[in-house]
């Protein structure tokens, strides 16, 4: 765990907890949708500083913790092709399948490379024309762009054997299908910072008005969580459901134009089953029909059975916000980040693995 | 792997077409190739918030510093160190 005098500006971090603890009267539950705003609130011991009856639970913002069983299965499928190359950012390797992880199609001899950017596999495609190059596009909202534009590049360098496999997800429908929840206990929403460089966002003023929800547009660092929370409780207890904006130094209301320009030209928006939670309607995005010839899906005529999810994982309850990674019976022990039942236990900023690593494994709920 | 990282455009490399004007970013040292695509007004010594070698803002040169020396402390900008293909 930080210190305090470690974040970037200490006194600030002093007078928004002071303020925070001043203004809550009435006990709150707010969300955070971003992984990467999970992984700090954690490790940095934001949530031991909160007053009691402030409760933090952690959204479905994790692109490796939402992907399906079925969609990894789908990926694991083609690993196994002949004279296929798998691309993938590194944190998917781990993720279980119904069978197995890529991880362990890699070893039993599938020819899967991690990298950096999506661009990198075009590039790839090209140096190995006698290959099929697919990529395993994943991600929220911040990372279609860069999976949208390696489909424009391969159109346009002629790279015919290049394909993505698109399993893209999109926060406010996430949104919307957690406040329309019967259980919900959900007061207020921080929105996540990077989503919204992407977006901008026009998209949260509907959902605040409809679900009376605070939704505060927030950074990830120490003193933006901080704040954020500051600004959605003092919504909450002024009765008020507005959307602010506490990561202006980062996203224009607008958000940016081209990157969406980007996005719409390749994808298009489609229903999304996400793991633990189900299928949320018009949740994600796919490869539309003008770009299809770059739609693995298609390219490798996919079909294969739906996998179901392992009942022993309550990560559908942990990312709706009904429980805490703590409450699982699995949690420590049968479920672990060398060998995960499910997927927020495998990468950092999923909700199990972040409170495994840094919030200890017998510490009382918090 | 879902945060934007900071780092400083130290060239353009290349700009034959608007899809792949491209640039040499330094991230504390580490450097990439990084797609300009979505950031036409970004010029050399800028700082750009960069997601998954594409750069998706220009942004303030302290914010940049501050931003990068937090996301390395959290050990979220280890996917700089994956090579180049």
């Amino acid at each position: 765990m930080k210190f305090l005098t470690e974040y970037r500006d200490p006194e600030l971090v002093t007078a928004y907890l002071e303020e925070i603890h001043r203004i809550t009267t009435k006990p709150w539950t707010l969300m955070e949708i971003c992984g990467g705003q999970t992984h700090s609130l954690v490790k940095n011991g934001i949530l031991e500083m909160l007053p009691a009856n402030i409760t933090m639970v952690h959204g479905p913002g994790c692109p490796v913790c939402v992907t399906s069983v079925s969609v990894i299965d789908e990926a694991i499928y083609l690993s196994l092709q002949p004279n296929v190359i798998l691309c993938s950012f590194g944190d998917m390797l781990r993720v279980p399948g119904s069978k197995k992880s890529l991880l362990e199609a890699k070893a039993e001899g599938a020819d899967i490379r991690i990298l950096y950017s999506p661009l990198e596999a075009v590039q790839l495609a090209k140096q190995n024309p006698e290959k099929e190059v697919v990529f395993f596009a994943v991600g929220f909202e911040t990372t279609a762009p860069a999976n949208a534009l390696s489909v424009v590049h391969a159109d346009q360098l002629g790279v015919a054997n290049f394909s993505i496999l698109a399993s893209h997800v999109l926060v406010p429908p996430a949104m919307e299908a957690i406040l329309s929840d019967d259980e919900n206990k959900i007061d207020a929403f921080l929105a996540a910072g990077h989503v919204c460089t992407i977006m901008g966002i026009e998209e949260y003023y509907p959902i605040a008005e409809k679900y009376k929800c605070p939704m505060v547009v927030t950074g990830f660092e120490p003193v933006d969580l901080l704040q954020g929370i500051l600004m959605a409780i003092d919504q909450l207890e002024k009765g008020e459901y507005k959307v602010e904006n506490q990561y202006a130094r980062s996203v224009q209301r607008e958000g940016n134009k081209m990157a969406q320009e980007t996005i719409h030209k390749v994808f298009e928006v489609s229903d999304r089953v996400w793991r633990g939670i189900g299928n949320i309607p018009q949740s994600g995005y796919e490869v539309n029909d003008r770009y299809k010839a770059f739609n693995a899906r298609i390219k490798f005529d996919i079909d294969i059975p739906f996998a179901e999810e392992n009942k022993e994982c309550i990560s559908g309850e942990i990312m709706k916000g009904l429980k805490k990674p703590r409450q699982c019976p699995n949690f420590g022990t049968k479920c672990k980040p060398e060998h995960p039942l499910g997927a927020p236990m495998v990468s950092s900023e999923g909700a199990c693995a972040a409170y495994y690593h840094y919030a200890g494994v017998n510490e009382a709920a918090v | 792997m879902c945060l934007a990282i900071p780092g400083k455009l130290i060239a353009i490399t290349a700009q034959l077409d608007d899809t792949f004007r491209t640039g040499k970013v330094s991230f504390g040292g580490i450097q990439k190739e990084v797609n300009l695509f979505m950031v036409p007004e970004a010029k050399v010594d800028d700082y750009l918030l960069v997601h998954v070698g594409v750069a998706i803002s220009v942004v303030d040169e302290e914010e940049a510093k501050l931003t990068f020396k937090y996301l390395k402390d959290m050990g979220e900008v280890e996917e700089l160190e994956i090579p180049s293909i």
